[in-house]
């Protein structure tokens, strides 16, 4: 059997390809925002000495961390139809995608938190800043600043990861590919510009990142640590 | 349609759980075999090797594993490669894991302390032997904890393997679900199945970096 590589004929539509990618960095963008508040939020429940706090954020992070995200965005999916409240695919991608980043980025920020040193925050306190000051200035920014090139490595792996929505028929770049190839039965084309189109993401997410870091820690910036 | 969950479901999802298992395992030692290759050729003396194994890496850890089962299922059999759901799932984690096994790898063999390197290189040792007898040793043991870490992500993400029809755990709750139709009730039990198996791995591994990290203060001059 002659193998016959026809690229010209899958990208032909690249615009479908263009809008699916676009698709895709909305879907990443939406969760990596909502799920980076949620996970913050996660940390700090999980760090207070509250056991009615603590308790649920710990099972939330653990369930989270050792399910498939295929299962999560299926028992989303499924559940708000059996609560009888319809949303479109896209949202509840959105929504899955969210409960899945924020476990992560509460253990990564889990991580910052405990690395800021105790004297740090006694001496916050001797300077008489109020707790909310304490918080934001002494353990929160610092806490993202040591913990950002983890953070954004695992919002890149989000991105990537949303490419399993395609199974619940959620615009975006798989999906799109998937309507390709069963158009134009050339599966094997369609799939190797895709996963070029996913590396030139990852790249320009990662560069995008690394740029954010600039502007976000000057301080960083002059002690010329990399980001 | 209809009728409730029996015992015989329960049975089928046993069996699909021990499929899950099984293609972890053949991920896990496929991965690793070819990850440890990765990861010597990230750091082999010739630049060449060095950049190949390098744009592997950055190649593979840039595409989702959905798209990479899918270039392997259909891709592979629309250009005229048929192959089995098993051996697509199979080939896809096994290119998968070794490009993230590697890098691990890599990191941890890198990080035995440079004067184990040349105290090595100065009892005359050949490469091969400093490897082997030096710095692998104290690598694997550093590679222990996260290599656990990552065996959670491998069982995970055998669950794509059910788009390509191999039927796992996923697949198996997907099939339950087409005669039943109560998808929120089966995809529960699907996930409790899966946390049972991960759940174990992530405790361990928490502790054998806990281990470690004792070990370590201890080797600490005093």
């Amino acid at each position: 059997m002659s193998l016959q590589l026809d690229f010209p004929a899958v990208l032909e539509r690249w615009t479908s390809f263009l809008a699916g990618a676009v698709l895709t960095l909305e879907l990443a963008a939406f969760a990596t925002v909502l799920g980076a508040l949620l996970g913050t939020l996660a940390a700090v429940g999980r760090g207070t000495h509250n056991a009615l706090i603590s308790g649920p954020c710990k099972v939330y992070v653990e369930t989270i961390r050792n399910t498939p995200l295929l299962v999560q965005i299926f028992l989303v999916y499924f559940g708000l139809a059996s609560l009888g409240l319809k949303f479109s695919a896209f949202a509840v991608a959105v929504a899955a995608l969210t409960i899945n980043v924020g476990a992560y980025t509460a253990e990564i920020m889990r991580a910052g938190f405990e690395a800021i040193p105790r004297g740090q925050i006694e001496a916050a306190e001797g300077l008489a800043l109020s707790r909310l000051q304490i918080y934001w200035h002494i353990i929160l920014l610092p806490a993202i600043e040591k913990v950002y090139p983890a953070l954004t490595s695992q919002f890149v792996l989000l991105m990537l990861a949303s490419s399993v929505c395609s199974q619940i028929s959620a615009e975006e770049l798989t999906a799109v590919a998937n309507y390709i190839q069963s158009d134009t039965y050339r599966a094997f084309e369609t799939y190797i510009i895709v996963a070029v189109l996913y590396v030139i993401l990852s790249l320009v997410m990662r560069a995008g990142f690394w740029g954010l870091g600039l502007v976000l820690f000057p301080r960083r910036r002059r002690l010329g640590t990399p980001l | 349609m209809g009728g409730h969950l029996n015992i015989n479901h329960l049975m089928f999802l046993g069996q699909g759980a021990l499929w899950t298992i099984g293609l972890s395992v053949i991920a896990l030692i496929g991965g690793g075999i070819v990850g440890f290759v990765i990861a010597l050729a990230r750091i082999s003396p010739l630049k060449s090797v060095r950049i190949a194994s390098a744009v592997y890496v950055q190649l593979i850890q840039g595409t989702p594993l959905l798209v990479i089962l899918f270039l392997g299922y259909f891709g592979l059999a629309a250009i005229g490669l048929k192959v089995s759901p098993l051996a697509a799932a199979g080939a896809s984690l096994t290119l998968y894991v070794a490009a993230y096994l590697g890098e691990i790898w890599r990191g941890c063999i890198q990080s035995v302390p440079k004067p184990q390197w040349e105290a090595a290189e100065g009892l005359a040792l050949s490469r091969t032997q400093r490897m082997m007898k030096v710095i692998l040793p104290q690598a694997i043991r550093i590679a222990t904890p996260p290599t656990v870490g990552f065996m959670v992500q491998i069982v995970k993400n055998t669950s794509l393997a059910s788009v390509v029809g191999f039927v796992e755990l996923m697949r198996s709750g997907q099939i339950v679900n087409n005669s039943l139709f109560e998808p929120f009730a089966i995809y529960a039990i699907i996930a409790v199945i899966y946390f049972a198996m991960c759940y174990p791995l992530s405790l361990f591994s928490q502790r054998l970096e806990r281990r470690m990290g004792r070990g370590r203060s201890n080797l600490a001059p005093a």
